[in-house]
């Protein structure tokens, strides 16, 4: 135990607040076995282990664990929806996390790899399951690296593997690694992957792999937070898990913080107690806005989430406040943009994301995306047409249709993204490029408008909104 | 009033209208059923949907509001509610059109598929009339070969995966495949590794767009000239639907109809490309007989030299004449038409009084056989989970497209395959258990499955799970078809007969389904063209049928083909006549096929090329092609087709029925026949079995054809004594591959490189045991000859056998065989 505690290390701001799981983060030594047992590792296990597994799986519905992964959905209902008497059933971790802005997961894998095992033993022993596959996306060297050391130890420490801790459940952890593809973070498209195949999402229905998933057989996907909070509900129970948090989003959210402000990281916060203000000004947070520059405006769940203003600063951290504001918390990455950014690049270098990782699978995202970045990057460069904005909005409607600012919907007006999306495509994203674009047209018309007429380069937020003309 | 629906069908509702859905059917196909056509590109009804294009997006509300679905991955379900031309309809399908054009080239102009292209169809009529896209259009490479005969254009592909899949689900060869993402994503091959499929043409049918073409029709016609007929493939005996297209008098291209009951539109790509044979400026045009170097004919010349028809009938009529009926016989037939098999039987059997009349050329089964066995058809042997028994050669490499529903049905439908095999086939890796059945030992196999000891001898070195094998077949609750074909060219008809009879006597709810190739060698029997048959599935005790219409009937079974040739090479055959019999390609005994031209006194070749074998032959009368005749066609279940004319036959060369008629009038006796349709008549007169069936009852049911129903009662034949098989020596399977030196292939040049090549295939340790290396040439000597090959290891070929494909360029094994031996036994000799 050579090494002291710290309270911001390698991306991680400790803020005060109650650590779920973020409490080993500050370690030098937070991946070791050595480490996660001297801090109360495998406690939970051992606490799974003297119960029932329904009671487990009670255990964890109670506490409303909702996933981390971008839906929200509750993670143990969605363990109740693998079809009776089919087996084998597997569990698959998620851990491809890449959604542009988003690395708590890398953190959770690369900092604590042993709490994730430990949650994933958990939720093996609730849904008798043997099986589980760990897959971390291909960037990710170090969280394999770790992972697998962790594995190796945890193996030979009789945590994993055959008749764990002396009982008489089994479960083989194997580590899988992705080759780098975004939309791998799709659960169905990651079954692909991890078959072998194509990453390339499956049709829906079976709108849930735990009717038909890997194999063709009932598989769980969590998200690597959604597990690595199993070990303190198993050891604190679901009464004191939902102490934290609001009535809807119990306990807390890991957020990735990046962009302008002056302490950019990953903060664990309670979910429904913390603002955006505070996330964003907070003395234990973030610290503000960097140095004379104003907030623009900020993406509240990743890439794929509609945008957020000023005006949105006072609406809290929780799933259901943020979706009736009109976006979404997403997978936790939050991008904060300040005056000297300039919206049309912004847009562009999101839909340039999106575009490049299509998996080409249907027509509307393969063309629609690539044909939006295309007509951004022209705007770029100089050559946009006044018809381009109409045009893109256009082509955005005929990936995601909806009551966008374009003249089939004009009678609906302007002040409604709808989310989540409808979409002409399979998976979401495709849909995901038009949010960037509805909202920096809807809010920064007036920049596309300068820059296609004047040339002009931003910033240009000095002008006021209304001075675009149809800009609101 | 409405439609109802009845028992477990679904009641929609589109566009305002009551549709009546079929079970599981999916929504767009409800909807084209019922005359509202959903645009799409994906979507095909033989493949599994994939929702790929977007472009069947239709308003659907089923209960939870109204929302954009695709159409073919939605199966109809009570109460749907679906709206095709809404206003959120429309605008997605423009919006999807738009999308697939903005990266289309928009070259239709040059495009093979223009005018014939799903895409600009689809644009006409549902597509947004002009683009907003301005940028640069995305670059390939312009079309890069993906086989010897299909290039793709990536820039015009649309990514609608029916091509890769088809390669993957239907052929099982997964050679192409997607590539790269998002806008980059292409439809490529490996590395080195080409598209080297069998079934590679049914990609270019499927394609929505120009992307995939095939090199035989590549700039040969644009769609608007070209005419069409449907008529059915002569080439095997599967007898797939095709449409004959053709422009100024020329077939340029045949395209797969689908026929649910046969091919469901595939075709092998043999059966699409060999138009170009028949086309080939090779065709015999003209009568030919024997004459010098100079063109004088002389009556024993060393050439062939052309001759008018007259002078060619005259000569072969006073041949015939003056020949007695016991010196009289006729091979071949199985590339006629029904109609033309028939008329050749009645100048055969009826009017010249042999009965040695055989259509098949030592390589296939007793036609009693056959003919007696309870029959299956392609359906009942892929009935979703039945039982599939392999007793015969590999389907893959000799019938290609039953290949395909062979596969269809053991890989997605359930059914249960069980080989009794002399190698692998292109099926093994979905048999539920694949036996190799030593040459000769079939029988065997089959008595140790169902553990009878009685026999008192264990199969010798077959090997395989044959009591899990047996287990499975007794088990069995669906239907048990039985394919039975000759397995091997180096192994008689007799051990296949005896080990097919021991299935029936173990089995006797199974049924039994062809597997002999040769074209219409099934109708060839239903019209008699075989020893002891008359037309209509019937024997020569039947002669009271036919005792209005024709002279006579012989009375006394005649020989199979073996015996005529071992006659004629003994000289007791003074007329033999070859209906496109190329013996000397095709008897398993090529130097019993040379003796018996020798030996023969005239020879008379009817023939749509110069052969070798015909190049022996005394006269020469060059026939009408498949694409140049009218009639029917019987195929492998007995299911009767049309064959429509499309296009003049080359020269002077005419129907083989007329040349029957014309011999026939020589010889003083009027058939009575002045179109394919009158002998149509004359057989709904004399056989029981096609009595029923009108010329136009066949017309009417033009895509499915007629199953004729009906056989014979079994014959058993005496069992085959099989000698041991001694340890020094190799037992010898030989068969065919799809492409070979046949006289079709080679006169195709897109198929006539694609012939493997001459290698002896051993199993591994067998190569050990005998000391040889891979590539190694060596000598194998058989019973008539030896051939040099080199050798290849293959685990696939069982241990104690050599596997050798005949008809390869180089190496003439055919001339090895001795077709009188039960099994051929070799010896391989390094050198």
């Amino acid at each position: 135990m050579g090494s002291s505690y710290v309270t911001h290390a390698a991306g991680y701001v400790d803020n005060g607040g109650p650590k779920l799981v973020t409490s080993r983060f500050g370690y030098e030594d937070s991946h070791t076995l050595a480490r996660f047992e001297a801090t109360g590792g495998y406690v939970g296990l051992k606490a799974a282990l003297a119960k029932r597994p329904a009671d487990v799986h009670g255990e964890v519905r109670e506490a409303t664990l909702l996933g981390r992964g971008g839906a929200g959905f509750p993670a143990g209902v969605k363990w109740g929806f693998c079809p009776e008497g089919v087996w084998p059933r597997y569990l698959v971790v998620n851990g491809d996390e890449s959604e542009p802005g988003t690395y708590k997961d890398r953190l959770l894998m690369e900092r604590d790899p042993h709490q994730l095992i430990e949650g994933c033993l958990i939720a093996c022993y609730a849904l008798g399951l043997s099986q589980c596959f760990l897959y971390v996306r291909g960037e990710m060297a170090l969280a394999q690296e770790r992972i697998a050391t962790a594995l190796n130890e945890a193996y030979a420490a009789g945590y994993v593997g055959r008749e764990i801790l002396g009982s008489d459940f089994s479960v083989d952890v194997v580590l899988h690694w992705g080759a780098g593809a975004y939309i791998v973070g799709e659960e169905t498209a990651l079954i692909e992957s991890l078959e072998g195949n194509r990453g390339m999402p499956r049709l829906k229905p079976p709108y849930f792999p735990a009717a038909i998933g890997l194999y063709g057989k009932p598989t769980i996907v969590n998200n690597v937070e959604t597990l690595a909070n199993l070990p303190w509900i198993l050891e604190h129970g679901a009464a004191a898990y939902r102490r934290y948090g609001s009535e809807s989003s119990p306990g807390t959210r890991m957020f990735a913080v990046s962009g302008h402000v002056e302490r950019p990281g990953v903060y664990e916060v309670e979910q429904g107690v913390t603002t955006f203000r505070d996330l964003f000004y907070g003395e234990d947070f973030c610290q503000g806005i960097r140095e004379g520059h104003e907030l623009k405006m900020f993406i509240p769940g990743g890439g794929s989430a509609p945008w957020f203003f000023e005006e949105h600063l006072d609406v809290a951290l929780e799933a259901a406040d943020v979706g009736a504001a009109g976006s979404m918390l997403g997978s936790g990455a939050i991008i904060v943009m300040d005056d000297s950014t300039d919206a049309v690049k912004a847009c562009h270098r999101l839909v340039r994301f999106f575009a490049r990782e299509s998996c080409g699978k249907c027509s509307p995202c393969r063309e629609g995306t690539g044909w939006e970045e295309k007509i951004l990057q022209r705007i770029l460069d100089g050559h946009g047409r006044p018809s381009d904005i109409d045009l893109l909005l256009d082509v955005g409607d005929n990936i995601s249709p909806g009551p966008y600012p374009v003249a089939a919907h004009a009678a609906e007006g302007l002040d409604v993204v709808p989310f989540p999306p409808r979409q002409t495509t399979i998976c979401p994203l495709g849909p995901s490029s038009v949010a960037p674009i509805v909202s920096t047209i809807r809010r920064f018309r007036h920049e596309f408008e300068a820059r296609i007429t004047r040339g002009d380069t931003i910033p240009v937020s000095a002008v006021p909104a209304t001075a675009g003309g149809s800009g609101s | 009033m409405s439609p109802q629906a009845d028992g477990d069908q679904v009641s929609i509702v589109v566009d305002g209208e009551t549709v009546i859905a079929n079970p599981g059917e999916l929504l767009i196909d409800a909807c084209e059923r019922t005359g509202t056509y959903i645009p799409r590109f994906c979507h095909h009804t033989r493949m599994r949907p994939v929702g790929m294009c977007r472009m069947c997006l239709v308003d659907v509300d089923t209960g939870r509001g109204s929302a954009l679905q695709p159409s073919c991955m939605l199966e109809c379900t009570p109460g749907m509610v679906v709206e095709t031309e809404s206003e959120r309809t429309r605008k997605a399908q423009d919006g999807v059109l738009e999308f697939l054009l903005i990266n289309h080239p928009l070259d239709c102009p040059v495009c093979d598929k223009g005018g014939e292209c799903p895409l600009q169809d689809q644009t006409m009529a549902f597509g947004p009339g002009e683009s907003r896209f301005v940028e640069e259009k995305r670059h390939f490479e312009k079309p890069i070969r993906v086989n010897d005969n299909v290039t793709l254009d990536r820039e015009r592909c649309i990514l609608c995966d029916r091509c890769t899949r088809f390669a993957d689900e239907v052929a099982g060869d997964q050679l192409i495949h997607f590539m790269a993402r998002g806008g980059q994503t292409q439809v490529n091959t490996f590395p080195d590794l080409p598209f080297s499929s069998y079934f590679s043409g049914n990609t270019v049918q499927v394609c929505p767009v120009g992307a995939l073409t095939a090199l035989p029709y590549r700039f040969k016609a644009r769609p608007w000239d070209l005419e069409e007929v449907e008529s059915t493939s002569t080439l095997d005996s599967v007898g797939s639907r095709i449409t004959v297209q053709s422009s100024h008098d020329r077939v340029l291209r045949f395209q797969g109809v689908d026929a649910d009951a046969v091919n469901w539109g595939w075709l092998s790509d043999k059966e699409r490309f060999v138009f170009e044979a028949y086309d080939h400026e090779d065709r015999l045009a003209t009568p030919l007989l024997r004459g010098d170097a100079l063109g004088n004919r002389t009556r024993d010349g060393a050439e062939l030299v052309a001759a008018p028809w007259s002078e060619a009938l005259d000569l072969a009529a006073g041949a015939l004449r003056a020949a007695p009926a016991d010196r009289i016989a006729v091979v071949g037939g199985a590339r006629l038409t029904n109609e033309s098999q028939y008329a050749w039987a009645k100048l055969a059997k009826g009017v010249l009084g042999t009965d040695h009349v055989d259509s098949q050329l030592g390589d296939g089964l007793p036609a009693d056989l056959v003919l007696g066995l309870p029959r299956a058809t392609i359906d009942e042997a892929c009935t979703p989970g039945g039982t599939i028994v392999l007793l015969g050669p590999d389907p893959k490499e000799e019938l290609g497209a039953l290949y395909l529903r062979l596969r269809h049905a053991v890989v997605h439908d359930g059914a249960t395959l069980v080989e009794l095999t002399q190698r692998r086939t292109g099926l093994t890796d979905h048999a539920a258990h694949s036996l190799r059945v030593q040459p000769g030992e079939a029988a065997k196999v089959v008595s140790a499955m169902f553990g009878d000891g009685s026999s008192g001898v264990a199969p010798g070195r077959s090997g395989g799970d044959v009591v899990g094998a047996g287990e499975v077949l007794a088990a069995a609750t669906g239907p048990v078809t039985v394919l039975l074909g000759r397995p091997s060219l180096a192994e008689a008809a007799g051990p296949v007969v005896d080990a097919a009879l021991a299935l029936h006597d173990h089995l006797p709810d199974a049924r039994f389904l062809s597997l002999l190739r040769r074209g219409n060698v099934h109708g060839a029997m239903d019209m008699g063209l075989a020893p002891g048959l008359l037309p209509g599935r019937a024997t020569l005790a039947d002669a009271d049928r036919f005792v209005d219409v024709w002279p006579g009937v012989p009375d006394v079974v005649g020989r199979d083909t073996l015996a005529t040739l071992e006659a004629a090479a003994d000289g007791q055959v003074d007329v033999l006549v070859l209906l496109g019999a190329d013996l000397l390609a095709d008897v398993p005994d090529g130097d019993l096929a040379r003796r018996a031209l020798d030996g023969a006194g005239t020879v008379i070749a009817i023939d749509l090329f110069a052969t070798e074998t015909v190049a022996s032959a005394d006269v020469v009368l060059p026939a009408a092609g498949p694409t140049e005749v009218d009639g029917t066609f019987t195929n492998l279940e007995g299911r009767v087709s049309r064959v429509v004319r499309k296009v003049t036959s080359p020269g002077t060369s005419r129907p083989d029925w007329m040349i029957a008629v014309d011999l026939a009038d020589r010889l003083g006796t009027d058939l009575g026949f002045t179109s394919p349709d009158d002998v149509w008549a004359e057989l709904t007169a004399v056989s029981a079995v096609h009595a029923d069936l009108s010329t136009e009852a066949i017309a009417a049911d033009s895509t499915e054809g007629v199953l004729v129903t009906g056989g014979l009662a079994l014959v058993r034949p005496e069992s085959t004594l099989v000698p041991a098989h001694q340890p020094s020596v190799l037992r010898l399977v030989a068969t065919r591959s799809m492409y070979d030196t046949g006289v079709l292939v080679a006169h195709s040049p897109s198929l006539a490189g694609l012939a493997p090549g001459a290698r002896a295939a051993l199993e591994p340790t067998e190569m050990r045991r005998h000391g040889v290396a891979d590539g190694e040439v060596v000598d194998l000597v058989g019973p008539k000859g030896t051939v040099q090959v080199p050798v290849v290891a293959d685990a696939g070929v069982a241990a104690g056998t050599v596997h050798l494909l005949v008809n390869q360029p180089g190496v003439d094994v055919v001339a090895m065989l001795d077709a009188g031996a039960p099994v051929t036994d070799v010896k391989l000799v390094r050198r």
